[in-house]
């Protein structure tokens, strides 16, 4: 950190009060209007640099739009030249990714949503204090690995292990368009949608916690001292409070999942299709997936059209990733989450 | 809920003559463990005499035993209400298990399957002239680019996110804070694809369409980053005691200096600590690289010219192509993993270590 140890050029610019000689009293003038620029500098610099996350913000916007521009423009033809281009405008290119980027992750939503609540819960209100701590970080943990080991976790293990429950599944629930007709390798949304639940978990879990562990004492005793069980108090005093902690954590979680790459990328099988089977491979895709597939080979008009994907995946997640803030900014008390 | 019934009026009440009651009758401490191993010891009874034994089987047929038969027993001799309390307390412990697997499950294949490739050669070595089903070759080159492309992020992210940070505790009042309060927040959602995809429509409108450079790796990482840099610092500054601006203030020391000399120092070890953590969170950051700085075979110190390569890149490339690729993306992910774990762990005891003390 440099600037907690390099000393400021001009010490301290402080006036100091009563010193009568011309000389250094004119000395003096000078340090404090040398003392002024330089508050001001610091103050104008420190104001520059969040105005920048604003012109930032704006940028990346702006920058999106002008790349993506020439394909929203580009007649059905001209697209159509593209090798792996289906459907005449962009809109129609990415209406089934926008359906399987939203299929996966609200998959995981509501595979990680119910899981967190209860590690929350469990860290909040039912491990021994001493541990709380400890088995937090743990959970933390899983926020801490590289997306691309999700991915290879996902794509050389996890389906391997799901095989025989999708097998199961699919034969025994099989009746359910949802789980018809399986097949091997578990290369579908669903094995993708675990592996993105898995991922959300920590976020989810680390906002939900802190709102159960800001619960009114209060309550919490009066809930016990009527005689309530454990969980009768989490329910007439926890839940309550921490409900819109909890859908705020679940959009943050939503927000996650929708932009996540690799772990699709590496395990689904990609189709274009609006189809809700979510055992078969080669059913659907996410946009981001999409994108990093065919981006490094892509140029010209192609690098355009994915680009213009991403824009679509920029609005979408920022509307979800305003609306959860917008919900914790509501609820000041929550400040303290995330 | 039903009243406690005394049961003995003939003799004077004592406290422990209550909880003879029906509604007080209680499972003793000890069932919860006996339940689990008996319901272990049937799961795995009926699944060796079935033929199908495994440990995933074992495991799903004990919990499934164990919230039957404890919630039936706790129904019959507690009451309905105890036994809601039970199955919650279960499903809640449950909970926190079931997300053990993962991690555990994780971290034990990045182990085995990485530690046997992983080796000093492996570290030392780049992937010039490994073609085919070599097993040689190594990711030098990967962990050179990866060093280079996340400094240079944080050398852009830290000033930025230090000064914004400074700017919100410090100096901002009004709207204009406020929306910059909630637009970092909202940064923190953008999708890393999309952070790519903005480095790379910068950088090929202003150099070509053909530019590639660490550089543009960087700045999407950076993009990621400042937001996580002026949470953290946003946080420390927030809990240097105010008394010690106002001592500042008192003796005449000006704002800026104030800040610099006082604040900063007294928030130092925590500032660094939340930049190492956000720096741990870009490392293993994949989808932006792939799309800017690309991957090559040898070594590239310059981060304005050409593409480089980087570890998590790397690990997404090998394991694309497939065959000896593969363990070699594992020994890479035990690499990023170990890297990742290093910044975590230095980060806590710098924050352990250095934290002020006295201010709490």
């Amino acid at each position: 950190m440099a600037l907690t140890t390099t000393p400021p050029p001009h010490g301290g610019a402080a006036p100091r009060p009563s010193d009568a000689s011309g000389a250094s009293s004119q000395a003096d003038a000078r340090a404090v209007s040398t003392g002024r620029v330089a508050g001001r500098v610091f103050a104008g610099l420190s104001t520059g640099a969040g105005i920048l996350i604003l012109v930032t913000l704006t940028a990346v916007a702006v920058f999106l739009v002008v790349r993506a521009w020439p394909a929203l423009t580009a007649t059905s033809e001209e697209l159509g030249a593209i090798s792996w281009f289906d459907g005449g405008s962009v809109a129609q290119y990415v209406g089934p990714l926008i359906f399987g980027t939203l299929l996966a992750s609200l998959l995981a939503l509501a595979l990680a949503v119910p899981v967190s609540i209860g590690i929350a819960l469990f860290i909040s209100h039912y491990a021994p204090r001493r541990l709380a701590q400890g088995l937090g970080y743990v959970v933390d943990l899983l926020a801490a690995i590289p997306s691309v080991v999700y991915g290879l976790w996902g794509a050389l293990w996890l389906i391997g292990q799901l095989d025989p429950v999708f097998e199961w599944v699919s034969s025994n629930l099989g009746f359910i368009p949802l789980f018809a007709d399986y097949q091997a390798p578990a290369k579908n949304i669903m094995s993708a949608s675990i592996v993105l639940a898995v991922m959300i978990l920590p976020i989810i879990t680390a906002v939900s916690r802190e709102v159960f562990l800001q619960t009114p004492r209060l309550h919490e005793e009066a809930s016990l001292a009527l005689g309530a069980t454990r969980w009768e108090m989490v329910r007439q005093a926890v839940l309550p409070f921490g409900r819109s902690g909890v859908i705020s954590a679940s959009m943050l979680g939503l927000g996650r999942a929708l932009g996540e790459t690799m772990a699709v990328l590496m395990v689904i099988s990609p189709g274009f299709l609006y189809s809700f089977h979510l055992l078969q491979p080669g059913q659907n895709q996410t946009i981001a997936a999409n994108i990093a597939s065919k981006f490094p080979e892509a140029s010209g008009l192609s690098v355009s059209a994915l680009i213009a994907t991403g824009l679509a995946l920029f609005v979408i997640t920022f509307a979800v990733n305003f609306a959860a803030r917008w919900i914790i900014a509501r609820r000041a008390e929550f400040s303290g989450a995330n | 809920m039903t009243a406690p019934a005394p049961t003995a009026p003939t003799t004077a009440p004592v406290p422990s003559g209550l909880l003879t009651g029906d509604a007080y009758r209680r499972l003793p401490a000890w069932s919860t463990w006996a339940f689990a191993g008996g319901a272990f010891a049937v799961a795995l009874l009926v699944l060796i005499v079935a033929g199908a034994a495994s440990p995933a089987g074992v495991t799903v047929l004990t919990a499934v035993l164990f919230v039957l038969a404890s919630s039936i027993t706790s129904r019959v001799v507690e009451g309905p209400r105890r036994a809601a309390d039970r199955l919650a307390t279960t499903l809640v412990t449950g909970a926190f298990l079931v997300a053990l697997v993962p991690l555990v499950s994780l971290v034990l294949l990045v182990v085995t399957r990485g530690s046997d490739t992983f080796g000093w050669t492996f570290l030392t070595t780049d992937m010039v002239g490994v073609f085919g089903d070599m097993t040689e070759g190594g990711i030098w080159h990967a962990i050179i680019g990866t060093l280079l492309v996340t400094l240079a992020a944080a050398v852009i992210s830290v000033p930025i996110g230090l000064l914004t940070a400074i700017y919100l505790v410090e100096y901002g009042r009004g709207p204009l804070a406020r929306g910059i309060t909630f637009l970092v927040d909202v940064m923190t959602g953008i999708p890393s694809i999309v952070a790519g995809l903005f480095a790379f429509a910068l950088f090929t409108l202003v150099m070509g369409p053909a530019y590639r450079a660490g550089i543009m790796g960087a700045v999407a990482l950076s993009l990621l980053m400042t937001p996580v840099v002026i949470r953290s610092v946003e946080e420390m500054l927030r809990l240097v005691p105010h008394e010690l601006r106002e001592a500042a203030y008192a003796l005449g020391v000006p704002k800026w200096l104030t800040i610099v000399k006082v604040v900063l120092r007294t928030a130092a070890a925590g500032i660094v600590t939340g930049v190492m953590l956000a720096v741990a969170r870009v490392i293993g950051e994949t989808a932006p690289l792939l799309l800017t700085v690309g991957l090559i075979t040898q070594v590239n110190t310059d981060l304005f010219e050409g593409r480089m390569a980087t570890l998590p890149v790397f690990a997404y490339r090998q394991y694309e192509q497939g065959g000896t690729g593969i363990d070699r993306a594992w020994a890479a992910a035990l690499t990023l993993i170990l890297l990742v774990m290093l910044l975590n762990l230095v980060a806590r005891l710098i924050s352990r270590w250095f934290a002020p003390k006295g201010a709490r």
